[in-house]
């Protein structure tokens, strides 16, 4: 079931310079979503009308607690609007939306789960409910780290900085390679590139890969085909060689897509 | 009792509200939401006689109180729209509206014949997309073109036709006769009016397509004036569109001389839009003492 909710704040602060971190009480969407879906997020500006989608990085069933790690992209823009929501204030938010990454991988394998910027907080639930061994590699561009510590609950972590100011100098892949870390399936949400590169290097090692893609999104139920992604086969619903990211992802296997 | 029962060609509507083409899928998205019964009708997006892969992406960007769209009549073709989309539909009790996209007349008349026995109540000709190179707008630029598509679908369709109208001309009045003059049932408008969006970090343009078609609040008031205008200039229904996301904005539309109204971009800003104006038409009703909701048609 989707829902539509005006989800009450419980807490937001700013954790990174620009990055937001965003707990909300949720009657239904927390309890019935699994990692790697995201939700729709409304902005109280009329003149904006489209949602944004943003990935659900903590969703508690218990007491139905959403969290939203966020990145504010610039002055005058929804996520602006967002990050200025008071405690008590309340936003109305649609989901849980798409199909996220599958969490019952046999506790025999191991995950690599590779992030790269804002594309790591989707992993964080995935981490936490998957049974099967976790490797950690996340990609940032300096020493603000975010969620690092969190991660380490779950497995080792990796870290890349473009600066090269916290351990392995450069991408991913960089640590990937520099350190040898070796798994059985990749989970990675990140820029375009990043997954490019991941799904090639999967390929080399033989092993499966599943990327969460971006698209822009107007209806983010699978309505509209604004958020389309080329595919190699011809997709079931839409009979031409494109698939919807908002409904049939956004996370595919990355031999399923064109990256 | 209030009635909020409207006619388009013979065809009984429970209420005015339609889905705008391409808002909606074929409705079993928005099914989740609420039941498509609630309806006056479903329009579902448009179908062409061939698959169509649309446009490049970004396909969308967000402006001042609308959006810019160049899908590109992305479709499963004719086959999966009577295979899987129609029997769907045909599960709810309300009205279903096919709105058919082509690149040649043979296109359109092609997906028309394979209609004919489908249960389909009423056709909506899509001879206004602003965003695919051949077809679509080709026709509907031109009154000429206009109403000799207008008679070559209605020798070959079963049901009635509406011809759908672009506001990307200089008298919509003009196309508005064409389409009547062709035998058209009804008129819809206004689909998209074509716009452009540059991303000025990027230095290129917001749409793969370069242009797109502008639609939400931001062209209601053209859209109003363009009902209005085709209200006077001829004598078939019309169902009217652009940017309507309340009831009030409904009714403004129906006051303008509309029959029914299409619910398109305000779905992406609630699901539940279409619905509201269903509920906010009727309380409207009560509190304006109207109790047939046909006698507010061209009131203003
Ligand atoms: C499935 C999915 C999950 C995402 N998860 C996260 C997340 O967890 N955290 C996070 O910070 N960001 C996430 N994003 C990116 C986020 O959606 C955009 O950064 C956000 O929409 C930008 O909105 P704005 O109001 O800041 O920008 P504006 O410039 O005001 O946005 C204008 C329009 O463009 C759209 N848009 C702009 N940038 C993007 C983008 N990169 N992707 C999709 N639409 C965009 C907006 O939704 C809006 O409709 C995700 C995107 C997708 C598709
Ligand atoms: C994403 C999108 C897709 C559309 N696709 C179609 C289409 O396939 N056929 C059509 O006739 N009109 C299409 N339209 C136009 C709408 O049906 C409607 O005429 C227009 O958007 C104005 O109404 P609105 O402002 O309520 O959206 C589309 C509009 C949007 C926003
Ligand atoms: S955003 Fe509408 S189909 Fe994905």
């Amino acid at each position: 079931m989707k829902y539509v909710e005006n989800a009450k704040v419980i807490s937001q602060k700013e954790i990174s310079p620009g990055i937001f971190d965003l707990c909300l009480q949720t009657e239904n969407i927390a309890k019935e979503a699994r990692p790697g879906q995201f939700v729709s997020v409304y902005t109280n500006d009329r003149s904006r009308l489209l949602p944004r989608p943003i990935s659900i990085c903590g969703a508690d069933s218990g007491s139905g607690i959403l969290r939203l790690v966020y990145r504010v992209t610039g002055k005058g823009t929804g996520t602006e609007e967002f990050s200025r929501t008071e405690e008590g204030g309340s936003l109305r938010i649609e989901g849980p939306l798409g199909n996220g990454f599958d969490p019952d991988v046999a506790e025999s394998e191991t995950v690599m789960l590779v992030g790269g910027g804002i594309g790591i907080p989707p992993l964080l639930e995935t981490a936490k409910r998957l049974k099967a061994k976790c490797r950690i590699v996340l990609g940032y561009r300096d020493s603000s780290l975010f969620l690092k510590e969190e991660f380490e609950r779950y497995g080792e972590v990796y870290i890349a900085t473009e600066d090269g100011s916290v351990e392995t100098r450069g991408n991913v892949l960089d640590a990937i390679r520099g350190k040898d870390i070796k798994a059985d399936r990749i989970y990675a949400c990140g820029p375009k590139p990043m997954l490019r590169a991941l799904a090639a290097y999967a390929e080399e090692k033989n092993i499966l890969c599943y990327v969460s893609m971006e698209e822009r999104m107007a209806c983010g139920i699978g309505a509209c085909l604004a958020c389309v992604c080329a595919s190699r086969e011809k997709d079931a619903h839409t009979n031409v060689h494109n698939k919807r990211i908002c409904k049939e992802g956004p996370v595919f296997l990355s031999t399923e897509v064109e990256l | 009792m209030i009635s909020t029962k409207v006619s388009i060609a013979g065809v009984e509507l429970k209420n005015p509200v339609v889905t705008a083409s391409g808002t909606f899928g074929s409705g079993e998205e928005f099914s989740e939401f609420y039941d498509l019964g609630e309806l006056g009708a479903v329009v579902t997006k448009g179908v062409a006689n061939v698959p169509w892969p649309g446009n490049p992406v970004p396909r969308i960007a967000e402006t001042a109180s609308g959006m810019l769209n160049a899908i590109g009549l992305q479709n499963p073709g004719i086959d999966v729209m009577c295979e899987r989309d129609l029997p769907f539909l045909a599960g709810y009790d309300t009205k279903v509206i096919v709105n058919v996209c082509g690149r040649t007349e043979e296109d359109y008349c092609e997906v028309v014949r394979r209609l004919a026995d489908e249960k389909v109540d009423l056709l909506e000709i899509n001879v206004s997309c602003p965003n695919v190179k051949e077809g679509g707008i080709a026709f509907g630029q031109n009154p000429k073109a206009l109403q000799q598509i207008t008679e070559k679908v209605k020798s070959v369709a079963k049901q009635p036709v509406i011809m759908k109208l672009s506001p990307n001309v200089t008298d919509i009045t003009e196309m508005a006769r064409a389409a009547e003059a062709g035998g058209a049932d009804a008129v819809s408008l206004i689909n998209t009016l074509t716009g452009m969006k540059i991303d000025i970090h990027r230095r290129t343009f917001a749409l793969a397509n370069r242009t797109g078609g502008l639609s939400g609040p931001a062209i209601k008031p053209v859209a109003v004036r363009m009902v209005y205008q085709v209200a006077h200039a001829v004598s078939i229904p019309i169902i009217g569109m652009g940017g309507i996301a309340s009831a009030e904005d409904a009714v403004e539309f129906m006051m303008a001389g509309a029959s029914a109204v299409a619910v398109g971009t305000a779905n992406f800003a609630d699901p539940y839009a279409a619905l509201k104006i269903v509920r906010g038409i009727e309380d409207f009703m009560k509190e304006e003492n109207i109790e047939d909701i046909r006698s507010i048609i061209g009131a203003v």
